[in-house]
Parts: structure tokens; C-alpha cells; sequence
């Protein structure tokens, strides 16, 4: 990809982007906008296959990417799913179609040929691919307009964008740098913390929500520990969990946590010089305006 | 006309089993030439040689077949009885009817009409047998150790107590290898250095043994009794004759901060070093990338002075050289033992376990420095985050053993019994700490070793935890070991001072290397093959090439030591004798037709192709009789045909053909011929 090309992914909201992680979507769209690549979302998009469908049938979870995958083919531009449930489940399908038991199965399921199937599975790229890959870089430069000086970060990366490492590959399973370095690029102070890839509990919330408060209040914990100012996270279901169970867990634990939370796009976006605002930062549970109003 | 003789083995029933054996003599019997045929129950049994023998005398037999197993098991054992019954020892061939027929044939008709045919071709061969004399071989009486480690140091002392001189290689500045490095020993808790000191020392006063240090095996050319090896000789940059070990250049170094090899990086070193102060030899090498003075001499070609003379000043033997310069001898060599160790798997692969990110996270070997009085902490156990004793410490087992995901599949056997070690003597070090053990199972097989795991949980606290460790992060001052208790059921959670990896042991990194060098094989991991694991398993399968130690495969202090006792007794076997017996089965060239193409020469793996200068002044190819193994390449690749490879002539290959060929093929005679 050069620069002087305007790259377009067909993009993939998912349910969150649409929902509650509009702040996400309306951040990366600014910054998109910003750094010259252009989203089409798909038309007529269904569900990613996540939790409801991949914890009850193997073959549903396959096949609702599969239907997502094969809706983009026509435009024959990489998909873009910035979450990292429906990214995840995009790359798993792809990987798992490659068994021809299974790919019979979802074309029948489909109601399409099994070469349809085969020749229509796009490719799928993470929001963290486009923004560290190399042809995007001189651009990001270009845009920054109010580095992050004196944010302390740590990043945040969750378990779906890091496993199954032979499928998502991303730089490192257990200490992976690549958001570490565009927070770093964008002249954040990013921290270093044992916890970029655990648990944060996910779908339980709504089923165990003991396990998630658990989980997140030792996430919480560590990235107070290091003294960080603020979490970063590329995935709407780590930010919904850390975002919006901070009160639960200083209730239950007699803590005080008020850790504000961001997606990625959203530093990106203050960076770029977006106001909170447009970024819509006042959807957060926690707030967020003590580090918007820092420097 | 030629008078063969066929004994048909049963092999118990190995080959009786599914082949019909007294069928197959009767049927060979019937074949012109053969005067005698029989079968038997174990024809390599002291009365099936004696069968063969009687049979060769009361039916004047020249030549035999022997129908039994693969040649490669028996052929020696029928050789020998025929030669003892007066046959040229060449006047056999062997059918192999077990490997190549009964083992791999469920149908007992196939199986004895293939096994008619397999013996009818060999009894076709026996008519071209011609004698053959092996050529006698001198042999060098000095052997090449090569490694200096424990198991290299006891193939040298044991070699050179019997009389024979040893040339013993080491390529680090001291012999010692790992053993060296090490605090005590299982499962007697021996001191290592003081059970390992005086072998060292014996080898330097050992009148029979020369040795060197700083130097590496560079090239081997020749073969068994005859080896001529090249040692390359690493400058020192101190000239050993001199030197008398004061020490005093060491502590004159300005510069002293470089990461010690021998400390594993829990120490540093001045730039002119001995990895420990039993050194032997006690001679300092100086680290030439560091050292001040070789970096000025080297990047400024025309300077005078070195910029640092520190050591040069304070020598009191004027023993610095910064003049020397790389040189290789050569020694000529008989046998060869090779003991070149092992390394240490790198745990930084397992990115949950924080090697190398967390400081007090460390290996094994570097717990060893840290407990060893003469190492870097004194013997005292602090953390190498801030010096401070850990009240508790978390051992994993099995870093880079039995696991398929990093490629190291196999049990690296003395991880179990090195982590108990460090659980007792980190108790007696401190009483007051608490160790912790994740493993997978307990491997203890060896005298007093289970009794050993035992005392480690039992008298010395040590807490087992049958699971694997998920993660290792840090919290506040101490590290955070999250694991499973598989026999609990539970997931554990263990605050540690201390984290220690018991890494595995895998080849040293340049073992495929050195075992090209010497033309020995070797595994897909790196370690060495043994000629036969069960019944030569200290020799390699190049003659005179013998093996001791971890290259061969992990094992302990005790193995290495019998392996290397082992070694030099098969190196002695072989010195012992004033001559050496060539193989007979190999390639002769006719050089009168040879054309000196030498085609032959670039074909040959064994460079066994040596060129010779005729009377007449033409060039021609001749056989070196102590290298070529009869592979029979040369013979097919000369264009001229002018190679044979004994005991292989084209007419014996196209009789064994037409035989097998021909429509009156014995296999007819069965008439329930599936095919």
C-alpha cells in the first residue's frame, strides 16, 4: 500500500460498533478519515458467530463469518472488523474452512457451492494491522497534532486479538508490542505491565458476573500498581468490562477505582487533535475527561 | 565346477513361522552346483556352526549359503566358522529370508516361494565368489580426545594410565566443562569441584596427555588407526610458558565488568580472565573483543602502543602477548573419543515464564553459580533483582523437555534429580525458606535417586506440585507463579522470590558441525547416533570414532563417567593392536584401462579416490583401501568401466538376474503360484 493511494476495506461493525462501542466506531471513522483510508461497510451484514453461536454450534459459528466474508467478496477489498470478537472469529473460520469436512458442511449450510465458499473467503485484517503497518506510517506522523505528552498508558490487548497465536498472529503472544508502539508513536509514555493478554472475563458478565468483576479488578489492580494513567484497548468487549464494572468493583471490594478506559482510536483521535466530543468520550462510564483535560 | 553348500535357518520361528524352510533346502538342493542342502533350527548357534563345518569337510564344500537373517547381523559369525573350517572367509553369501521375507510376510506360501527365490538368487551368486584378502592397516598408537569436560577428562586419564598417549582437545580457556560450574552433586551431595579438581590437575601432570585449551578440532582426514587432525589454536594472548597463574594481570584489568561466561551471567570478569580460579591450566586468555588494547591495536593498523597496558605492566613474567596470532597443528591419531557436551535449552521461548524479562526469573545452571561458595554471590542465595534472600522459591520442571511445541520431545533425564538437589540445599542454605516444585512426573531412575526426591519432600519441606505454571508476572516485590495442582484439581496461586527454570539439555549448537567433520551421524536433534544403542553404544558408525557423554544423548554424572570408561576401553581394544584388518569388500580400478577421468573421485563420499602417476607418466585413479567402504558408487558412475567393486562382480549380479528372471524359475515348481 503507498501512500498516495487511498486504501478502502469494506468494513465490518459487528454488533458492538453499532451499539455499545459507538464511540469506537465514530473515533474510527475520524481517524480513518484522517489518515486517507476509506471504510464501506457492508451491506446487509449479519452476526460474527461469536459467544451465542460458537459456544452452541460449531458449524453456525463457521458459517455466520463465512456469510459475512463471502457478502464483502464482490468489492474485493480486505475486511476490516475492528473488534476482536468478530476479527477473531473471521480468521478462525478461515482457518477452519481449510477442512474440506467442514467447508461442505458450511456451503451446505450457506446454500452455496463449496468452490463459492472456498474462492469468496476474503481477507480480514485487524484494526492494529492497518494502523502499524508500514505504508500508513508517514501519515500518522502528518496527523498528530497534540502528541500525548505526559499520558501514561498501558496497553491492553485481551485474549482474542493474541490466540490462537497460529491463527491471529499477532507479534508476540505473551508480551506483544504493536500497540505499545503506535502509543509510543504517538508520544505517550506507555508502561510496561504483566497483563497485556489475560482474561477479562468476556460474555460472563452477564452469566458470572462474580468471575468478571474478579478478573477485572486484578486487572484494574496491576495497571494501578505500575501507575498508569489509563488502560488502551482494541476490543469493545475489554472495554465494556473495565469500563462500565468499575463501580460494581469498588462496591464489592471496597476499592476506588477510577481508571479511565480508551480505545486506541480514541488517543489516536485526541492525538489527531479531535475534541472529546466528537469522539464522543462522554459515552465512557468511567470518566474520561480528567485525561482529555491534562495537558 | 563349484561346490555349494545351503543351510536354511529357522530362526526359532522367526523365519519358520511363515516361511516352510525344509521346502526351500529341498528346493535349492535341487539346483546345479549345490552338492548339500539342510535346514536348522538356530544356525548361528555353536552347533549350527559346527553343522556348516562338518558339512563343509564330509562334502568338500567351497563355498556356502547361509539363508538367516540381514548380513549386517550375522555375516561375521558364518565368515568365521567357514574360515575355521579352511574357507577363504569371502566364500559365503548370505540370504536374507528374516528382514527382507518371514517378518514382513503373513502367508506362509508367499512367504516360502518368495524365500526360494531370495536363496536360489544367492545360491546363482556363489558361483562367482572369488577370495578376497582384506589388506592389513597400520595403526597410530596415540588417541584425540575431544572435549574436556568430565567424560572427556576420564577417556583421557583411562587411555593414558594404560601407556597410550591422548591429545585432549578443549575448545573453552579450561577444562571442567559443565561439572565445573556446579555446586553439589546428586545424590550423595558431593562437592563437584572437589571430586572433579584432582582429575583435572591429573591431567595436566599426566606425563601421556598433552593438552589444549583455547583450541578446537578443525578438521579430521584419514580413517581408523590412521586419522591426521588439525587443531586450531585460539591466541591466548599470554604466552602459557610463562605464566605462573599469580592472578596479578586480573586484578590490574581495568576493565571488569563484562558478563561472565562461566557465572552464567550472575557475575562479571575483567577483560583477561580464567573462567574460575581452579583453572586448569591456570593461565588467563584475554577477551580480544573487550580488551582495550587488542581493540586500539586492531582498529588503528599503524599504532605504536597499545592504549591500555595494565596487564602488560603489572605481569611480573612479562608473559603478555599481543602479538599472537591463530595457528593449527597437526597430530597424527589413531582413535578419537568425542566428548564435546551438551548446551542448555533457551527458555525465552516460553514467553509466559518472563526469562529475560524478569531478573528473578533465572535457569538452573545460573541457581548453581548463585549456590556455589566460590561463585559470584558467595554461596549466598539473593535475588538478582536487589540482592535481597527469597523466602520462597518456585522451581518448574521440564523447560524445553517433553514438550513437541518447542521441538524437544524427549525426557532431558536429570532435570528431576538437579531440582530436588536445589530444593535440599536451598533448606540448608536458609531454613527458612520454602521451595515449591512444578513437574509433570518424577523420573528417578538410578541408585539412591528415588530415596533422593524422597528426603527432598520429606525432610527438606520441598512442597511437589504435579501441574504446569501458566504464568509468571511480577507483583509489588515478588513474583506472582500462577499454576495448576492436576492431583487437586485447583488452580494455585504462589507468591516466589525466586523463579527457577530447569531447562533441558539439547546438543551442543554446532554438534551437526563437528560430527560432519569426523563423518559420523547424527539425529534431528543434534546428538550423536551410537553404532548400535544396545550392543555398541559408545561407538559411533565410523571406525575408530568413539562417543562419551552428553553428545550421545542426556545422562548424568555417573553414565557419563561409564561411558567415557567404556570409550577408552574400545579406543585402548583398538590401539592395542599392531595392525589393523581392511575391509575386503571393496572397489579396485584396472588401471591399465583407467583413462584418469575421475569421475569415480567426485562420486565418492568417503574420499577414497586417490590419484596416482603411472610408470608410463598417465594419471590414474587407485582406491584407498582404509577409506573406501565398497559403497559401489565409483563402479557405477566410471564410464569406462574399469571399477569393480569386490565380491559384487557384474557376472555374480547378472546370474542372480537371469535366475530370478528365467521361466523355469524354482517358484514354478510350487504350481499354487498366486501371482
Amino acid at each position: 500500500m503507498r501512500d498516495d493511494q487511498m486504501p478502502t476495506y469494506s468494513y465490518y461493525p459487528g454488533c458492538s460498533l453499532h451499539g455499545t462501542a459507538k464511540e469506537y466506531d465514530r473515533s474510527l471513522k475520524l481517524v480513518a478519515d484522517k489518515l486517507g483510508f476509506e471504510l464501506r461497510e457492508i451491506a446487509d451484514w449479519s452476526c460474527c458467530g461469536a459467544t451465542a453461536a460458537h459456544s452452541t454450534d460449531e458449524l453456525l459459528a463457521l458459517a455466520l463469518p463465512a456469510r459475512n466474508l463471502m457478502l464483502a467478496a464482490a468489492a474485493r477489498q480486505p475486511v476490516l472488523a475492528p473488534c476482536a470478537m468478530c476479527y477473531n472469529r473471521m480468521k478462525v473460520a478461515q482457518h477452519e474452512l481449510q477442512e474440506p469436512t467442514k467447508r461442505q458442511a458450511v456451503a451446505k449450510m450457506l446454500g452455496r457451492s463449496e468452490k463459492e465458499l472456498w474462492s469468496e473467503l476474503v481477507a480480514v485484517v485487524s484494526l492494529l494491522q492497518i494502523v502499524t503497518g508500514d505504508g500508513i506510517q508517514s501519515a500518522i506522523k502528518a496527523a498528530i497534532v497534540k502528541p500525548l505528552k505526559n499520558l501514561k498508558v498501558v496497553c491492553y490487548y485481551g485474549c482474542l486479538l493474541a490466540r490462537p497465536p497460529e491463527i491471529v498472529q499477532l507479534d508476540n503472544l505473551e508480551n506483544p508490542q504493536t500497540m505499545d508502539r503506535l502509543m509510543a508513536q504517538l508520544g505517550a509514555q506507555v508502561l510496561d505491565w504483566p497483563f497485556k493478554t489475560e482474561c477479562c472475563g468476556g460474555s460472563l458478565a452477564l452469566a458470572r458476573l462474580d468471575i468478571v468483576l474478579a478478573l477485572n479488578r486484578q486487572l484494574l489492580d496491576m495497571a494501578r500498581d505500575v501507575g498508569t494513567d489509563c488502560i488502551v484497548t482494541a476490543c469493545p468487549m475489554c472495554h465494556s468490562n473495565l469500563d462500565t464494572r468499575q463501580r460494581q468493583i469498588n462496591a464489592k471490594f471496597g476499592e476506588s477505582f477510577d481508571m479511565p478506559i480508551f480505545y486506541v482510536t480514541e488517543l489516536m483521535g485526541l492525538a489527531f487533535g479531535f475534541s472529546a466530543e466528537a469522539l464522543l468520550l462522554d459515552k465512557h462510564l468511567t470518566d474520561a475527561s480528567k485525561i482529555v483535560n491534562k495537558d | 565346477m563349484a561346490r555349494t553348500g545351503v543351510f536354511v535357518c529357522h530362526c526359532g520361528s522367526n523365519i519358520a513361522g511363515t516361511v516352510d524352510v525344509k521346502r526351500v533346502a529341498e528346493v535349492v538342493g535341487q539346483m546345479p552346483g549345490v552338492v548339500f542342502s539342510t535346514n536348522y533350527m538356530f544356525m548361528c548357534s555353536e552347533p549350527g556352526q559346527r553343522l556348516i563345518q562338518d558339512a563343509i569337510r564330509e562334502h568338500n564344500l567351497d563355498r556356502v549359503v547361509v539363508a538367516a537373517c540381514s548380513p549386517t547381523m550375522h555375516f561375521k559369525t558364518f565368515s568365521g566358522a567357514i574360515q575355521r573350517a579352511g574357507l577363504n572367509p569371502y566364500m559365503i553369501e548370505m540370504a536374507n529370508i528374516r528382514e527382507h521375507c518371514s517378518w514382513v510376510h503373513p502367508d506362509k506360501a508367499i512367504g516360502t516361494e518368495k524365500a526360494t527365490e531370495i536363496v536360489t538368487m544367492a545360491a546363482a551368486k556363489t558361483r562367482w565368489l572369488e577370495p578376497l584378502f582384506p589388506r592389513e592397516i597400520g595403526v597410530t598408537r596415540r588417541a584425540l580426545v575431544i572435549g574436556g569436560g568430565i567424560a572427556g577428562i576420564q577417556a583421557a586419564l583411562d587411555i593414558a594410565n594404560a601407556g597410550v598417549e591422548v591429545v585432549l582437545v578443549e575448545r573453552s580457556p579450561s577444562i571442567g566443562g559443565r561439572m565445573a560450574q556446579l555446586d553439589k552433586t546428586f545424590p550423595t551431595l558431593d562437592c563437584s569441584g572437589c571430586i572433579l579438581t584432582p582429575r583435572m590437575t591429573e591431567v595436566i601432570q599426566h606425563p601421556n596427555i598433552t593438552l589444549h585449551t583455547w583450541a578446537e578440532v578443525e578438521a579430521v582426514r584419514g580413517f581408523v588407526g590412521n586419522f591426521e587432525v588439525d587443531i586450531l589454536h585460539k591466541p591466548r594472548y599470554v604466552d602459557a610458558n610463562k605464566c605462573t597463574g599469580c592472578g596479578e594481570c586480573l586484578t590490574r584489568c581495568p576493565r571488569k565488568s563484562f558478563s561472565s561466561e562461566f557465572d552464567e551471567g550472575m557475575g562479571t570478569r575483567p577483560a583477561i580472565y580464567r573462567p574460575f580460579p581452579q583453572a586448569v591450566p591456570n593461565v588467563p586468555v584475554i577477551d580480544a573483543e573487550n580488551c582495550a588494547a587488542l581493540k586500539s591495536l586492531r582498529e588503528e593498523p599503524g599504532r605504536a602502543k597499545p592504549k591500555c597496558g595494565a596487564c602488560v605492566k603489572f605481569c611480573p613474567r612479562q608473559a603478555i602477548d599481543f602479538s599472537q596470532q591463530p595457528t593449527i597443528t597437526t597430530e597424527k591419531i589413531g582413535a578419537i573419543v568425542l566428548a564435546n557436551g551438551f548446551s542448555l535449552f533457551d527458555p525465552t521461548v516460553y514467553g509466559e515464564y518472563g526469562y529475560g524479562r524478569y531478573p528473578d526469573v533465572i535457569t538452573s545452571i545460573q541457581m548453581e553459580r548463585l549456590m556455589n561458595a566460590a561463585g559470584p554471590t558467595g554461596g549466598e542465595i539473593r535475588r538478582p533483582s536487589d540482592g535481597k534472600h527469597p523466602h520462597s522459591v518456585v522451581f518448574l520442571a521440564c523447560i524445553g523437555s517433553r514438550d513437541d511445541r518447542v521441538g524437544r520431545p524427549y525426557c532431558s533425564k536429570i532435570c528431576c534429580m538437579y531440582t530436588a538437589k536445589h530444593a535440599i540445599m536451598l533448606k540448608e542454605h536458609d531454613p527458612h525458606v520454602q521451595s515449591y516444585v512444578f513437574y509433570m512426573d518424577v523420573r528417578a531412575g538410578g541408585k539412591g535417586y528415588e530415596e533422593f526426591i524422597r528426603r527432598a519432600q520429606e525432610e527438606y519441606g520441598a512442597c511437589y506440585l504435579r501441574g504446569r505454571v501458566s504464568k509468571v508476572y511480577p507483583e509489588r516485590d515478588h513474583l506472582v507463579v500462577m499454576g495448576e495442582d492436576t492431583l487437586m484439581g485447583m488452580p494455585v496461586r504462589i507468591e516466589a522470590g525466586l523463579v527457577v527454570l530447569a531447562t533441558g539439555v539439547q546438543p551442543q549448537t554446532d554438534a551437526d558441525e563437528m560430527a560432519r567433520r569426523l563423518g559420523i551421524s547424527y539425529d534431528g536433534y543434534g546428538f550423536i547416533n551410537e553404532s548400535h544403542p544396545k550392543l555398541n553404544p559408545v561407538e559411533s558408525n565410523t571406525a575408530g570414532i568413539m562417543l562419551a557423554g552428553m553428545t550421545v544423548g542426556p545422562k548424568d554424572i555417573p553414565e557419563s563417567v561409564s561411558q567415557a570408561s567404556a570409550a577408552a576401553a574400545k579406543a585402548l581394544g583398538l590401539l592395542s593392536q599392531p595392525t589393523l584388518l581392511g575391509e575386503a569388500m571393496v572397489s579396485s580400478v584396472s588401471q591399465e584401462r583407467c583413462v584418469g577421468c575421475f569421475t569415480c573421485e567426485a562420486v565418492c563420499p568417503f574420499n577414497a579416490i586417490d590419484k596416482v602417476t603411472l610408470r608410463d607418466g598417465r594419471q590414474a585413479a587407485q582406491i584407498n583401501e582404509g577409506l573406501c567402504k565398497g559403497c559401489g558408487l565409483c563402479v557405477s558412475a566410471c564410464p569406462g568401466k574399469v571399477i569393480t567393486a569386490r565380491g559384487f562382480s557384474d557376472q555374480a549380479l547378472l546370474e542372480q538376474m537371469h535366475v530370478l528372471l528365467q521361466d523355469r524359475s524354482p517358484r514354478m515348481k510350487f504350481g499354487g503360484s498366486s501371482r
